[in-house]
């Protein structure tokens, strides 16, 4: 008798794995979560989104121009940072910021040049687009960094007897070339994970109550478990297949490097996978309905690992309340991993603790769902 | 596989379901036995009870009280090994459309464990069966209404389980895939000894059946063979038949008298049920006693359903004349139709369809799902723009007016569109907003519905709540409410019991003599003989267009010398498919 249940149990699975997957292989939809999202998410976080300042459009007003002015507006032209356009008035480039065709005014008034000449302090006036306050920090900061190379280089042009002021000589660890996309691109793998485990499979469990598929899946001898596993089984493949997906594409297409191990990678994400699936699980039973567990998914899963996982917003300082709900947010765990291990590398202690975190959460989240999934319809 | 002499025991079961603050009780105290073999019927007005009972049966709810015991487990101990034992089919079996007929049955085999050496000789004789074996590679989701349903039977049937429990398997397929369906039905039954319950909402099926389970409300009423069941009534059953009149002026004088209990119209005459003692006396034909014959008739099950639920007080109201003030009709021609052709992409859905209707006719489309009636349909109501051809709809051409044309025409939809969170009341408001009534006669048209359909004691009532026969009506009221000089009925009796398709008809009849043209379309062939002319569709296109009796005439055989619409009906569908 156990033996025959047992031979059922592999037969069973076997034949709710093969339906998933024959499924997922019709249905454009899965395959466009798992394959065609990542392309896009790496496209719009790598190249689209970027919270680096380059380039930035600035006015250079230069009232009365001569060699001096110049030389400054040379050194802003020259700057990475700056896009400079030179006005000839400053009612002009005031119309242009309120336009916000430039971000920051440099105003270079009449006497610019006496002042310069004679040592007196601050003869720039600056103006900056404040809407954006980090935007404008950041402008502000270039800004200064670009005058106070120029005002030293000029100083010991001119033999003035300025010693130029201390210098720091910044070192960046981990992001050498600073560039946002090696911050962003390894948690679009946590957002893409996400998506497939919670989204995809609320969707398809929601799917099964509306068509009427679950209903006759019920009163066949399939077992509880075995519904359960029948369903994790093929998404967490799937989940898996995106997630060497996405890093591949962040390796070699975005050239992000990856300084830690790939098995520790594998293990995590697996981790949180499961995480995810159990989520996506608990949904479905909440809601029998696509269009509102689409809705929960998005607001309980994808969002969170959106704004509060620490892919875009630093965890750190974000108000002290908030920073207590990112806890109970799985993908905080693992974009936490994901930065380790590609951009410092296997730092263990870093790594552990999110595992167990992770480990925990899995645990909860499957209790909820054992808990909950009752093979009637009640 | 022993064999239990109780396929299926209830003992005092109850099963009470909680919607908001109310509680609704579903089942009170059911007794019920099934031995093993042969097919038990389960029938009942909507609201019975049934399908709770079925999913009681299956482990898929818990009773609140009672025992059920199914082949010899109990049910409520051991869903699972419940589950294992028996077969059971959703009323809406969940095939995965995006699986092909093959892949749907390897499922079910796997979660059936059908061992391997035995797939293939079962899955042949199950295609056979079916008649799906030429298909195995299509999709499901690709298949006709009739096919799905023989798939669905298939795969619960995959590996023959010792109880099959059936949730109308038989509503809103055609009569041909319905023949097949019951085909299968005793043929699993003859040679696997299986046990079948089965609900239905047809009538005829009852009698079918080897024992009948009639509930109402939640309460068993009976449980006998459909012969003992319609015994009592003998005596009581009469075809009447004129020659004069009209079936639908004489059912409805029938219905008039008080000794009458029912009177439906059928394919050869009114068969009429009179009260306990009573017959129709010679008077009720004054003055034309010569035309009309009145013939006792053997009582079928149906006839002792009604005996039954209205004296229970459940029997439809008589309905009073509905007063809409439309001018009586003369020949004018209500909607005209010539080379109607519809195409999607290469699928050329209605080709070459011609009829004419005339003012306060009632013209039926009928036809198998997929046969292009929906689609015909659509386009008359100008829904859907028409291919090619030209269509007439009260003297407006709908491919240069289809708004006018729809400011005539009343329209109910085969879902009832109803605002299920609004009042009954509300929707009325609603409807006669949207059809630009105001002031004092939007009030009237909105309190002539209430009454008229006897909606006003639920005025109040989420429209979602209602039962199907009432939110029928409430439809059915909603698309009056402008007063329509033609109104377009969309499978209005689909899913609905036969209670109230009864009172639908009725109300229909009265219509159609205030001069109110009616195009229905139904699956249900019997209700064609309410009709006064039919077009019967297949593939898109037009098998045969004529009065009732005509389309008979047609299916005449030796063998069958008085055919029913239904057998007119497979007749032609054959004939048609033969000639291809």
């Amino acid at each position: 008798m156990s033996d025959t249940v047992r031979y059922g149990t592999t037969r069973r699975l076997r034949g709710m794995v093969r339906k998933e997957f024959l499924q997922i292989l019709r249905d454009p939809s899965s395959i466009a979560i798992a394959f065609v999202l990542p392309v896009l998410l790496l496209n719009l976080f790598g190249y689209g989104v970027s919270l680096d300042a380059r380039n930035i459009p600035l006015a250079v007003v230069i009232e009365s121009p001569d060699s001096t002015t110049a030389s400054l507006r040379g050194a802003f032209e020259q700057s990475n940072y700056f896009r400079p356009k030179i006005y000839l008035s400053i009612q002009a480039a005031e119309a242009a910021l309120q336009a916000h065709r430039v971000q920051a005014i440099v105003w270079m008034q009449n006497d610019f040049t006496r002042k310069v000449l004679s040592g007196v302090q601050s003869p720039l006036a600056v103006r900056l687009y404040g809407v954006d306050a980090n935007q404008a920090r950041i402008t502000a900061g270039y800004i200064q960094g670009v005058w106070g190379n120029w005002s030293a280089a000029q100083s010991q042009q001119n033999g003035l007897n300025v010693t130029p002021p201390a210098g720091i000589q910044p070192r960046v660890w981990f992001n050498a070339p600073v560039l946002s996309r090696y911050f962003l691109v390894p948690g679009v793998v946590a957002l893409v994970m996400t998506l497939i485990g919670s989204m995809l499979t609320a969707l398809v469990v929601a799917r099964e109550w509306e068509r009427g598929t679950m209903e006759a899946l019920m009163v066949t001898p399939l077992a509880m478990k075995e519904m359960l596993a029948g369903k994790l089984i093929p998404y967490f493949l799937l989940g898996m297949g995106g997630m060497a997906f996405t890093v591949a594409m962040a390796v070699w297409q975005f050239q992000v490097p990856f300084r830690g191990s790939y098995l520790l990678l594998s293990l995590t994400g697996a981790m949180f996978l499961l995480v995810s699936l159990a989520i996506g699980l608990l949904i479905s039973i909440v809601s029998k309905n696509q269009f509102v567990a689409g809705q929960i998914a998005v607001i309980v899963s994808f969002l969170p690992a959106f704004i509060l996982s620490g892919f875009i917003f630093d965890i750190h300082s974000m108000p002290a309340a908030i920073q207590v709900v990112t806890y109970a947010v799985p993908a905080r765990y693992f974009v936490d991993i994901l930065k380790t291990l590609f951009l410092t590398g296997n730092v263990y202690p870093i790594i552990w603790m999110n595992f167990a975190a992770l480990t925990l959460q899995l645990i909860f989240f499957t209790a909820l769902v054992w808990r909950n999934s009752h093979k009637n319809l009640e | 596989m022993s064999q239990t002499p109780v396929a299926l025991r209830f003992e005092g079961v109850s099963k009470q379901f909680r919607t908001g603050e109310q509680i609704v009780p579903a089942l009170k105290d059911v007794d019920l036995m099934l031995a093993s073999g042969g097919v038990t019927g389960l029938l009942g007005p909507d609201g019975a009870g049934k399908t709770t009972l079925m999913r009681l049966a299956a482990g898929l709810l818990t009773p609140d009280q009672g025992r059920i015991d199914v082949l010899g487990v109990d049910a409520l101990a051991d869903p699972l090994e419940v589950q294992r034992r028996i077969g059971y089919m959703p009323q809406h079996f969940g095939l995965y459309e995006d699986l092909s007929v093959q892949e749907n049955l390897d499922l079910y085999a796997d979660l059936q464990g059908l061992p391997d050496n035995q797939r293939q000789n079962r899955y042949k004789e199950l295609m056979h069966l079916t008649g799906l074996g030429a298909f195995t590679g299509r999709l499901a989701g690709k298949l006709s209404g009739g096919m799905k349903q023989k798939l669905g039977l298939a795969c619960t049937l995959v590996r023959p389980p010792a109880l099959l429990l059936l949730d109308e398997p038989t509503v809103g397929v055609d009569p041909v895939s319905r023949r097949e369906l019951w085909q299968i039905v005793y043929r699993e039954v003859e040679q696997q000894g299986m046990t079948v319950l089965l609900s239905t909402a047809y009538l005829d099926e009852a009698d079918r059946c080897n024992d009948v389970v009639l509930l109402n409300r939640g309460e068993k009423i009976d449980q006998k063979s459909p012969q003992a069941f319609s015994d009592p009534l003998r005596g009581r059953v009469f075809e009447v038949r004129s020659k004069r009149v009209s079936h639908r002026l004489l059912q409805q004088r029938l219905l008039a008298r008080e000794e009458v209990v029912d009177a439906v119209i059928l394919s050869h005459g009114i068969r009429t049920v009179t009260h306990q003692g009573q017959v129709i006396p010679a008077q009720a034909f004054a003055g034309q006693a010569d035309a009309v014959t009145v013939r006792p008739v053997e009582p079928r099950f149906g006839d002792a359903f009604i005996a039954i639920l209205s004296a229970a007080g459940d029997a439809p109201q008589a309905t009073e004349n509905l007063g809409l003030a439309v001018k009586p009709g003369s020949d004018a021609v209500a909607i005209e139709v010539k080379h109607l052709e519809r195409n999607f992409g290469a699928f050329q859905a209605v080709s070459d369809v011609s009829f004419s209707v005339r003012r306060g006719e009632i013209f039926g489309l009928l036809g198998a799902n997929g046969a292009g009636k929906s689609t015909t349909f659509r386009m008359l109501c100008g829904l859907l723009p028409v291919s090619a051809g030209e269509a007439r709809v009260a003297g407006e051409d709908l491919r240069n007016a289809p708004a006018r044309a729809r400011a005539r025409i009343g329209y109910m939809a085969q879902k009832f569109s109803l605002y299920a969170h609004l009042s009954v009341r509300q929707n009325l408001e609603f409807f006669a907003s949207a059809y630009g009534l105001v002031g004092g006669r939007h009030q009237q048209r909105v309190d002539w519905a209430l009454e008229s359909f006897q909606l006003a004691p639920h005025s109040e009532s989420e429209a979602g709540d209602l039962s199907l026969g009432y939110k029928q009506r409430l439809a059915f009221a909603a698309a009056l409410m402008h007063e329509p000089d033609i109104l377009f009925l969309d499978e209005p009796t689909s899913g609905v019991d036969p209670l109230a398709r009864r009172e639908f008809w009725n109300r229909t009849i009265h219509l159609a003599d205030s001069g109110v043209t009616v195009l229905v379309t139904t699956h249900f062939m019997e209700e064609a003989n309410y009709c006064d002319r039919v077009v019967i569709m297949s593939d898109g296109k037009m098998l045969i267009e004529g009065s009732p009796d005509e389309v008979k005439q047609q299916a005449q055989t030796p063998d069958n010398p008085e055919p029913s619409m239904e057998d007119a009906f497979i007749y032609l569908i054959e004939q048609g498919s033969e000639g291809e």
